[in-house]
């Protein structure tokens, strides 16, 4: 199943949330955007989370390095790490190609609503990506 | 929104050309045009343009200038040919550095001989005014601003001399290293000089700020098919890292002596007499307490400016000055100041925000270009 980027949720901080399931049993897949990997640039070094790592909105879950700087990288949305995708850090050129299929870091089984009203969606998030040019 | 960022004459070429602008000592400079690690294999594989206008340029005319020179700097001026480049340090009395400059000895076409100062563009207004502070002891020198008046460009990479070799009426392939000379390229006036900051052979140009996009254009286009490049601060950082050449802020500072900084061959000390001279002898004596190493930490993770550096048992010794991954070695490489009877250890540790990694220590530079 491939994502639809514009129906994925966006943190100003420039991770995405793809929220999937029933209430009650609903799980957060995470990863950062194109925008923010192509400011990057240059990745080299990425850093995830262990599994069972319970994460609050905007708490560091994990960081992204490019030849020129650190950039931490925040949880969206409150819950347990359930899933990490361990073979990206080793494949980080293909970031760059496939941000929100491939590249996504992170599964959290939500433990609340908390976070999520904060996100914006496709539309907003680009408005801000051209603010920020 | 250039809230009072200096502009380089070259500015227009580099938005025009898609660059990623980012303010770098009150200069609005490229980061890069397209990406730091293809930017940095094109100037270790061909060659690659570097705009770095913002470096100070100053010009030191008149009687007693080369006497002014050798009270500022780690090295004697007087003496030095004509043509000749020298680089140096500019210490306080306590002989922490001010800065590390390049000073050439040049004449223009009409005969006129004067000294050439490159400074770096975070010191420049510091050295300004501690030239002019001197100035009363050496009342007929004058001293010239020549940064705004002027553009710099450095053309660095195994290709640069070949490619670059009909542009100027002097053939730069006739000029030795650290060495240069005035010309002209189709009758815009040049300054060449083979130096450079990348571990790469090559040249840098001051030119005209009004000829500076012509100029450019010129190498450009003499560089086309030897597959020349743009490329931005991002690349030249990780060009002289490789290249173990030390960068103010990081390796040098007002703390550090230039005997720590590992810098003892451009200081000399011998029969001399110089602001900090008494200090770095003292140093000189006695042996510095901690030295500059290069180190290869494990792993993907690059350890950078700040970290801390452990010996095997954990013990603080030193602090990470500068480091980042090398394209070049493709793992990360660092630099480090650690404790003078820590520095020949056989196996360090870099506590890198919070994780420690083991680091082995390796000769500086951490490459060198092959020998032609």
């Amino acid at each position: 199943m491939t994502r639809d980027e514009s129906k994925l949720l966006y943190a100003a901080t420039h991770e995405w949330a793809a929220i999937e399931g029933e209430s009650g049993d609903r799980v957060a897949t995470i990863g950062i955007s194109g925008f923010a990997i192509e400011q990057l640039n240059d990745l080299v070094y990425m850093d995830l989370p262990e599994v069972g790592r319970s994460v609050a909105p905007g708490e560091e879950f994990g960081e992204v390095e490019s030849v020129k700087a650190v950039s931490p990288m925040y949880s969206p949305v409150a819950g347990e790490v359930l899933e990490v995708h361990s073979e990206l850090p080793d494949q980080l050129e293909k970031l760059n190609d496939d941000p929100i299929n491939f590249g996504w870091m992170i599964k959290v089984r939500l433990s609340s609503d908390e976070g999520i009203d904060q996100l914006m969606d496709h539309e907003a998030y680009q408005k801000q990506c051209a603010e920020s040019q | 929104m250039s809230n009072q960022l200096a502009q380089s004459p070259l500015d227009r070429w580099h938005r025009e050309a898609g660059a990623r602008m980012v303010p770098f000592a009150g200069y609005d400079m490229p980061l890069q045009y397209s990406s730091i690690v293809a930017e940095h294999e094109a100037c270790r594989t061909r060659a690659a343009l570097f705009d770095v206008s913002h470096m100070g340029r100053i010009r030191f005319d008149g009687e007693g200038s080369e006497q002014l020179l050798d009270h500022l700097l780690t090295r004697r001026v007087s003496g030095m040919p004509v043509g000749a480049v020298r680089y140096a340090l500019i210490c306080n009395s306590d002989g922490g550095v001010l800065d590390d400059v390049l000073v050439s000895h040049l004449e223009t076409p009409s005969g006129q001989r004067y000294h050439l100062m490159v400074v770096n563009a975070s010191n420049h207004k510091k050295i300004l005014s501690w030239v002019t502070a001197q100035l009363d002891d050496f009342p007929k020198v004058t001293v010239s601003d020549r940064t705004q008046l002027t553009a710099m460009i450095a053309v660095q990479g195994p290709l640069a001399m070949a490619a670059i070799g009909r542009l100027f009426r002097f053939d730069p392939t006739r000029l030795q290293y650290y060495r240069a000379t005035i010309t002209d390229q189709f009758s815009k006036p040049v300054i060449l000089s083979r130096t450079g900051y990348t571990g790469e052979d090559g040249v840098e140009l001051i030119v005209r700020a009004e000829d500076a996009p012509r100029v450019w254009e010129n190498v450009m286009l003499a560089g086309r098919e030897h597959g020349f490049v743009a490329a931005g601060l991002g690349a030249r950082d990780t060009l002289r890292m490789e290249a173990a050449m030390p960068l103010y802020g990081h390796e040098l500072d007002e703390i550090i002596d230039p005997l720590t900084a590992g810098l003892r061959f451009a200081c000399t000390l011998k029969d001399r007499a110089f602001i900090g001279d008494s200090a770095l002898r003292e140093i000189d004596r006695s042996g510095p307490a901690k030295k500059r190493i290069g180190l290869l930490p494990e792993g993907k993770r690059p350890a950078r400016q700040g970290c801390e550096v452990l010996d095997v048992n954990g013990d603080s010794i030193g602090v990470v000055t500068s480091g980042g991954p090398s394209p070049t070695l493709g793992k990360p490489i660092a630099m480090a100041f650690v404790s003078a009877h820590h520095a020949d250890d056989s196996e360090f540790k870099i506590d890198i925000r919070g994780k420690t990694v083991r680091a082995m220590p390796t000769p500086l530079p951490f490459y060198q270009r092959p020998s032609t």
